[in-house]
């Protein structure tokens, strides 16, 4: 009895582990949104062994420059994390990504704030890749004022900031559906099935039958040829969609690669220590019980 | 124990002259090193030293996280993710200190219920429980100031829940709302405290550690036959047989440890805690983190707001008194077989209990299922589950303990931890 008792412990141990995990994912489901999902091909850096592609990220650089920066910011982000490693525009050459030219050049093309040391007057000057990603507008009431009355998030940390990260982003990118039958949407928003939100007050048809997802400021930003790729891909909202997306995940955890690469040296160490560990505690404890 | 008489004996003259001056050597030997040790300790002992590692940890990575925070409204936010990108390997700091409060509350859990079910908090063992208790409480006080530190969204507006409770004591709760607060709303003044204070209880919580060990080894640890140590046959020395069995445990943990940090940093998190305060948008759903949701569920289980906090801290305070409410001669469950199952529903209820907290009290358990309105809430509600669960976690203690405890025929206890031994070995032959 002791023995099934015992059995019946251990499984309840691994039933709370299961649970935490288990616990953790509802709570993320505040709206009835749709579950986002991955392009079709996958994204390469999902998955324990998973590593970002350079020529995506160069890409999706291109989308979030031409596109989304037009209205966001990612002021998290500094332009010489661009040519960091595992980077966009890493370059062995220059293990110092503040020389590398393509930053330098990026950097180049913004203008931020500073002081004339001269006068001591406000000023704009070119930035240098040790700036920060400018802010879009002065003030969050500048931004609403310019959007309509919303304020465009900043991008820095976007893909940890939602529920299912890039997979958010590319869904919400490509989910723009005509507007369902029986919901009401004011002037300058936009329904997405990806988007949080509740649209019970704002629907008309059958109660049991609420459309899933939410209304937002943001117009359906991307669409076919929008953007030029260098390496001659075809920008089709999809590819672009998936670029960006990846871009974004990138631009919020920075390390990523590093971060799982060291996981598996971690691991196969505390493996080889717990093999050695347990032989010496089978030899230590031989008839001891 | 006490009566287990010293045999360190100081070998050089360096460890003769301390001897005789501070004899700290002497201690940590007789503590660690000749301490004798049950010989039937399983696995579910080594939570112990693995709960140390888990506050060593979360010391060293704090205090290295504090060089680099700043604990004020409009920067806290950006200098965590600072530490996260511009830190030499900040990111894996601040992901082992996050995902190390998680790892640390799973332990204890454990912890806890291995006590619970091997009758750990009975005589004279009741001071040594009482001292796990308030190292408990202290944890969670800890674990919420430190989640308010990002200054996300649900940083701040989980802080102002929670600290609104307070709020709902009468007459007194309003001053001392503001007092707790440093003003009239969770802000500035708000943040630095906390800050402040999540620096300081992990080493009130190493005071109280200490304590617990100095208990332990004064009553000697309890077996999983729950029987008293009665000669030298019932043990083995500390060193090298449970150090190397609580190692293993350790490491085990470790690896579960790393599959978090390394692999799903984030998942045990909420995503909002990644948009920065804004004390005008309000998320659509205020979750605490994982661990403290059969609490909030206990909370929410009562429809008067003080009645759900004393409820809430009610749930802890009944540990303190468990000893006092076992009336079972027996301490081990694996003896007692009417007790045990009740102890099996319980855990269950604990894991309801956090289920239900993450839900919304509206939504229906089963969907679809045809339900009736009950007083002030559907039936099929995760409102009626929380409360029925929360029921049952109260009867547990405060009925179910002392009336089994009186009613039940416990099984043979054996006489010694060494015939113990001897009988699982017949068993295992047999079977």
């Amino acid at each position: 009895m002791s023995a099934i008792m015992t059995k019946g412990l251990k499984a309840l141990g691994l039933a709370a582990i299961a649970a935490t995990l288990a616990l953790s994912a509802p709570a993320f489901a505040a709206g009835g949104a749709k579950h986002p999902h991955a392009p079709k091909e996958g994204f390469s850096f999902e998955g324990p062994f998973g590593t970002f592609d350079q020529g995506q990220l160069q890409r999706g650089y291109k989308v979030f420059r031409e596109v989304c920066s037009n209205c966001h910011s990612a002021t998290l982000m500094s332009f010489r994390n661009l040519g960091q490693k595992g980077g966009p525009f890493y370059d062995e050459k220059y293990k110092n990504p503040n020389d590398n030219p393509i930053v330098k050049q990026i950097a180049s093309e913004f203008e931020v704030p500073d002081v004339d040391t001269d006068t001591g007057d406000a000023i704009t000057r070119p930035a240098t890749p040790s700036d920060h990603f400018p802010a879009k507008f002065a003030n969050t009431y500048a931004a609403a004022a310019s959007n309509g009355g919303a304020i465009p998030p900043d991008l820095s940390v976007i893909t940890k900031a939602r529920h299912g990260g890039a997979r958010y982003v590319y869904s919400l990118l490509t989910g723009y559906v005509g507007t369902p039958k029986g919901l009401t949407v004011n002037e300058g928003q936009h329904y997405n099935p990806y988007m949080a939100g509740d649209l019970h007050s704002a629907w008309k048809g059958d109660p049991k039958h609420v459309p899933p997802g939410g209304v937002l400021a943001m117009a359906p930003p991307l669409k076919d040829d929008l953007v030029t790729y260098d390496d001659g891909t075809k920008a089709t909202t999809h590819q672009m969609a998936a670029d960006v997306a990846a871009f974004l995940e990138w631009a919020g955890d920075p390390h990523a690669t590093l971060r799982k690469k060291t996981g598996v040296g971690v691991l196969i160490y505390l493996l080889l220590f717990a093999g050695v560990t347990y032989a010496a505690y089978r030899k230590l404890w031989h008839g001891k019980h | 124990m006490s009566d287990h008489p010293s045999t360190y004996e100081p070998k050089t003259g360096v460890e003769k002259w301390l001897d005789q001056r501070l004899p700290i050597v002497r201690l940590a030997y007789d503590s660690f090193v000749d301490y004798p040790t049950p010989r039937n300790l399983n696995y579910w002992w080594t939570f112990g030293g693995i709960l140390s590692v888990c506050l060593m940890i979360q010391i060293v990575t704090g205090i290295i996280l504090a060089m680099h925070y700043t604990a004020h409204i409009d920067l806290a936010f950006n200098s965590v993710e600072r530490i996260m990108r511009d830190v030499n390997y900040g990111w894996l700091i601040r992901y082992v200190h996050a995902n190390g409060a998680s790892m640390f509350f799973f332990a204890v859990f454990v912890h806890m219920f291995r006590g619970l079910y091997y009758g750990s908090y009975k005589a004279p063992r009741e001071v040594l429980w009482i001292l796990g208790c308030l190292i408990f409480f202290l944890m969670i006080a800890t674990a919420f100031m430190g989640y308010v530190l990002p200054w996300g969204q649900m940083s701040f507006h989980g802080a102002v829940v929670i600290t609104n409770l307070i709020g709902s004591i009468p007459v007194i709760g309003g001053p001392i709302l503001t007092w707790l607060q440093g003003g009239f709303a969770v802000d500035q003044a708000t943040l630095n405290r906390f800050f402040s204070l999540h620096y300081l209880l992990p080493f009130v919580i190493a005071g109280v550690v200490i304590l617990h060990i100095w208990a332990l080894h004064v009553v000697g640890q309890n077996n999983p036959a729950g029987v008293d140590i009665k000669s030298k046959e019932d043990t083995v020395p500390f060193t090298p047989y449970a150090t190397v069995k609580d190692g293993l445990g350790i490491i085990f943990f470790l690896i579960l440890f790393s599959i978090f940090v390394f692999f799903m940093p984030n998942a045990l998190g909420h995503a909002d805690n990644y948009i920065p305060a804004n004390p005008l948008v309000t998320p659509a759903h205020i979750v605490p983190e994982w661990y403290l949701l059969p609490f909030y569920a206990i909370l929410r289980a009562i429809p008067d707001k003080f009645g759900g906090v004393i409820a809430m801290f009610g749930a802890i305070a009944v540990l303190f008194v468990l000893p006092w409410l076992d009336t079972s001669k027996v301490r081990s469950m694996r003896y007692r077989p009417v007790m045990r199952w009740f102890f099996v529903i319980f855990v269950v209820v604990c894991l309801g209990l956090g289920w239900c907290g993450a839900q919304l009290p509206d939504a229906p358990v089963v969907p679809g299922l045809p339900s009736f309105t009950l007083l002030d809430g559907e039936f099929n509600s995760y409102l009626w589950l929380t409360r029925a669960l929360t029921l049952y976690y109260f009867a547990f203690f405060l009925l179910i303990m002392p009336w089994v405890g009186l009613k039940e025929d416990p099984l043979p206890v054996p006489a010694s931890i060494s015939e113990a031994i001897l009988a699982e070995h017949a068993k295992k032959k047999g079977a």
